[in-house]
């Protein structure tokens, strides 16, 4: 079951820009729950731990077989054998532990995991996740641990620019990319908005309920996407 | 029984041809580098390589592919910035992959170590990786059959082993090794340092003994081994 608070009403932030990738990881940091055991994805989403608030009691768990896991290690704290989920150094905090891949993931498939933040290349409105490959015929696929992620954390939260480069929106009415998981995602965060998909959503499936925009209108956000939005 | 070697290529003897060869280290951490120059120097080709990267830079397994004995590679994550070596492989058609979610690839080869047949797994249900697989719907979720990944060797790095076989790793570099110690019909780990019997605290063993074949004394083998066996195994994959 979500532990993710959800607002009682859609807040429009057009008084401002959209989110830069750092403010976007505050927002995300907001609401984790306080205690939560978290995986932050490679990327972007490990920018959501500088933004933890001190004393949330947040647990960071990193797949490779760590929980409690420190900031990036720099200079002498840099150790070979401690590195994060995407090779990158990292420290322990006090009362880490060490575990095999094994565990690793039955805490995962097992829900023991409460949050999972990954980037997405879509997200449909039905909370199916595609973000590990592109189908395209010359890519290599690499899945890691996305799909273990996307069917095992309670909540998945997708951290994203809600337009592609070519300005078409990336939350869809069905995801055209190759699957990583089925109707697992809880909620998208983007630089434009904060928006609750799949079994999260409210009312009729295949409808997007709004939770916040920034720098746009939920109606002007409309006229750009093939989802149904919904305020709150 | 375990036995203690100083020899690489002594640890790895008798690897043949077209075996399946469980891999650990997740990136470089834990990536048993001396027993796979080893094995590049013993000639062992034809391998079915299983590990959650196909390897780094131009050194341990990227080494071991760009030496040529590798038909097949099992893997979670082969793309990284560094994987040039299998990228070139791969795109060549010189290398199968078949990729496997990360979690899937370490419950398989527990399951191999531990005697289940084969499990129902919730994850990749739904996408590409379960298409052709049996599915089953258990309490209203459903699950796809996945079957053990079970090695003729592992090949694992932990820090410290005794002569008991118990071994000890250190922080991250654990990953896939306890994992890969169970899954093997062959065990063979690289320790940094073998410790007298009795000097492992036995609560915090983390693999027991009877998982591990031969252990590789790093502390005592030739610091420069690799490099002087790399001509050799240039020789027999010309």
């Amino acid at each position: 079951m979500s532990a993710l608070a959800v607002p009682t009403t859609t807040t429009e932030h057009t008084d401002r820009g959209p989110l830069d990738k750092h403010e976007l990881a505050a927002v995300i940091a907001r609401d984790i729950p306080a205690g939560a055991y978290v995986n932050l994805g490679i990327g972007q989403p490990t920018l959501v731990a500088d933004h933890l608030p001190q004393g949330s009691g947040v647990v960071l768990h990193t797949e490779n077989g760590m929980l409690n896991m420190g900031p990036a290690a720099t200079g002498d704290d840099i150790d070979p054998d401690l590195t994060n989920a995407g090779k990158v150094p990292v420290t322990e905090l006090p009362g880490a532990a060490y575990f095999h891949h094994a565990d690793s993931f039955a805490m995962m498939r097992g829900g023991h995991l409460d949050v999972c933040v990954l980037g997405a290349y879509q997200v449909a409105a039905s909370g199916d996740l595609a973000n590990w490959h592109t189908g395209a015929p010359d890519a290599i696929p690499a899945v890691g641990g996305a799909m273990d992620l996307a069917i095992g954390a309670k909540d998945v939260l997708v951290m994203m620019t809600l337009f592609a480069k070519d300005g078409s929106s990336k939350l869809v009415p069905a995801c055209t990319y190759p699957l990583t998981g089925v109707g697992c995602v809880s909620r998208v965060y983007t630089d434009f908005g904060v928006f609750a998909v799949g079994s999260s959503a409210e009312g009729d499936p295949g409808v997007v309920s709004v939770l916040e925009t920034y720098g746009a209108s939920v109606d002007e956000l409309s006229a750009r996407m093939d989802v149904e939005l919904r305020p709150l | 029984m375990t036995t203690i070697h100083s020899d690489p290529l002594e640890a790895v003897a008798g690897i043949a041809d077209g075996a399946t060869v469980l891999v650990g280290g997740f990136g470089m951490a834990g990536m048993p580098v001396t027993l796979i120059d080893a094995l590049i120097a013993s000639g062992a080709s034809d391998l079915t390589v299983v590990s959650n990267n196909a390897g780094n830079g131009d050194t341990g397994l990227a080494a071991l592919l760009a030496a040529g004995r590798v038909r097949k590679v099992v893997c979670s994550f082969p793309r990284q910035a560094d994987s040039y070596v299998f990228d070139g492989l791969y795109r060549s058609g010189d290398l199968e992959l078949e990729v496997v979610p990360q979690g899937n690839l370490a419950e398989r080869m527990r399951a191999a170590g531990a005697g289940i047949g084969a499990f129902f797994c919730p994850t990749g249900v739904g996408t590409p990786l379960a298409e052709g697989k049996e599915t089953r719907e258990i309490d209203g979720r459903t699950y796809v059959l996945e079957y053990p990944i079970k090695g003729d060797v592992a090949l694992i790095g932990a820090e410290a082993g005794d002569a008991m076989g118990n071994l000890v790793y250190r922080k991250t570099a654990r990953n896939f090794g306890p994992v890969m110690a169970t899954a093997a019909t062959t065990t063979i780990a690289e320790v940094r340092r073998v410790v007298a019997v009795g000097d492992l605290d036995p609560e915090a063993v983390v693999t027991p003994g009877i998982f591990v074949d031969r252990i590789l004394d790093l502390s005592a083998a030739p610091a420069d081994v690799a490099d002087a066996e790399s001509p050799t195994s240039q020789e027999v994959s010309a």
